[in-house]
């Protein structure tokens, strides 16, 4: 633990460093505010404009923590359902992936069409972006389940049932966790883009008004604020994962 | 609870892995199969288990045939096989959970006699090799089937823990009484511990000889260095001779 915190306290210290760089090299080469702004600029514009920004930032938040809900619950439940039916996962499987390779951007505005530009639309996005890394992840840690425990709960007489969920559901929690972190990152990506493309409120849509009216310092507030939400998001799973994952820190090690 | 095995037959594929084997482990007997690596041992545990059903013959518990079923004998692993999610206390109770209910009371009495009551709440990430057997026996113990079946529970410990967890074994077995059929690869450990030793063949395995250890009770390990205890492990060495020499 004090090692992860030293190790979060050197990486912050180099982000200070380039922003200082930043700064020096705007204030040296005496680039206009409307190209790219000074990391004081955008501190400034944050401040001033945070009245403004809080709706939208409040919106992206719900929205995100809403879409990364059912898109983690999904993707557990299909995991679940492929692995316990082999049949039906290799089927399914190839399907899954190839959903992965539809370019989000192609497909959201056909979502749009289909669904309005109601909640819906958005949320298919968001769980469309968090499902996978949440069913490829949960998948393979049922898969790894050690097998001479598997071989003990047999002996003893465990049925299907109690085989899942008193053995592999809790064997494969660190990876269910690894699945679900991706996922976190991902959301609040997801989340703006859906805005981006039709919405009243939101990150996206702030973006997509200072873009084109050229505020690029308020692009750099958006860009702010989704990494530190990402990164919030990230560390609450990560805070649960510490609280659910028992006795295994040999294996970590 | 006993157990009767006759004239039981597997073949995988087109390899026979036993042939032929009759056992008999009686009410509170402790019976120990002695037999070389590979002669088919586990199988023959995964048979009582109803994991695999034979070719021929029947297995039988209590004179009722048990072939194919499971969840019958409460069993301990070559590999102690704890949950490292669970504390102690939630691992000894599992075998009991999986066919009803869960008895903490009584599981903490034996965690006690055991010398394990301030680990109760311990992972086992925290217990050494001979404490996480240790956990692994209680488990068994702690289910309710009377047929306990232990396979080669002491071969991945070392010389000393393995003697201490012999005693330790035999001392919590007196007390609480129960069929134990033990598989083993060492001479002196099935002497040590058992009423009876079955001597298998290499593969296909079957019954190569069967002897009754005289041995009173209760033993300690300076059994292990008096003549009588010498004699009777030259004679089954005699038995296992032949395997030897065959495999070169």
């Amino acid at each position: 633990m004090r090692k992860m915190s030293m190790h979060g306290g050197r990486s912050l210290f180099f982000l200070l460093f380039l922003f200082i760089l930043w700064e020096l090299l705007i204030r040296l080469t005496e680039t206009p505010k409307w190209l790219l702004p000074a990391p004081s600029d955008v501190l400034k514009e944050a401040a001033i404009g945070f009245g403004d920004f809080y709706g939208h930032l409040l919106s992206t938040i719900s929205l995100s923590i809403l879409g990364l809900v059912i898109g983690c619950s999904v993707g557990l439940l299909i995991s679940i359902i492929l692995h316990r039916l082999p049949k039906v996962n290799e089927v399914l499987y190839p399907l899954l992936i190839l959903s992965q390779n539809i370019p989000t951007i192609v497909l959201a505005p056909l979502l749009i069409i289909w669904f309005g530009f109601g909640l819906l639309p958005k949320l298919i996005i968001i769980s469309l972006v968090c499902f996978f890394p949440v069913v490829v992840a949960s998948m393979d840690g049922f898969r790894q389940t050690a097998p001479e425990l598997r071989h003990y709960m047999k002996m003893i007489g465990a049925t299907n049932k109690q085989l899942f969920w008193k053995l592999e559901l809790p064997h494969a929690l660190p990876s269910i966790f690894s699945g679900l972190k991706i996922a976190a990152t991902y959301s609040v990506m997801g989340a703006v883009i859906s805005e981006w493309l039709g919405a009243k409120k939101g990150i996206g849509v702030y973006m997509t008004l200072a873009q084109s009216s050229f505020r690029i310092d308020r692009v750099f507030v958006a860009i702010g604020f989704i990494m530190l939400l990402s990164v919030g998001l990230f560390g609450v799973i990560r805070l649960a994962e510490k609280i659910m994952v028992k006795g295994r820190s040999e294996e970590k090690k | 609870m006993s157990l009767t095995i006759t004239e039981l037959d597997i073949a995988f594929g087109q390899l026979p892995v036993l042939e032929k084997m009759n056992l008999q482990v009686n009410n509170d007997e402790f019976v120990a199969i002695l037999g070389p690596s590979g002669s088919g041992k586990s199988t023959l545990l995964q048979l009582i288990g109803g994991l695999l059903t034979p070719d021929n013959g029947m297995i039988q518990l209590n004179g009722e045939s048990i072939n194919g079923k499971k969840g019958l004998i409460s069993y301990m692993p070559q590999h102690p096989s704890l949950f490292p999610w669970r504390t102690v206390l939630e691992n000894v109770v599992l075998a009991a959970e999986i066919k009803g209910k869960p008895e903490y009371e009584e599981a903490k009495r034996l965690l006690e006699k055991a010398g394990l009551a301030e680990f109760e709440n311990s992972y086992p990430n925290e217990l050494s090799g001979g404490m996480k057997q240790r956990v692994a026996f209680i488990r068994a113990l702690l289910s309710k089937q009377s047929l306990l079946c232990l396979d080669e529970p002491f071969s991945a410990l070392d010389e000393f823990t393995r003697i201490k967890m012999q005693n330790w074994l035999l001392s919590i077995w007196e007390e609480n009484r129960k069929s134990i059929l033990f598989i083993t690869h060492s001479i002196e450990e099935a002497m040590f511990l058992a009423d009876r030793i079955y001597v298998l063949s290499k593969r296909p395995a079957h019954v190569k000889a069967e002897i009754t250890v005289p041995f009173s009770r209760p033993r300690n390990e300076r059994l292990l260095e008096t003549n009588e205890f010498f004699h009777l492990k030259k004679q089954i060495f005699q038995h296992m001779k032949e395997d030897i020499a065959d495999d070169d």
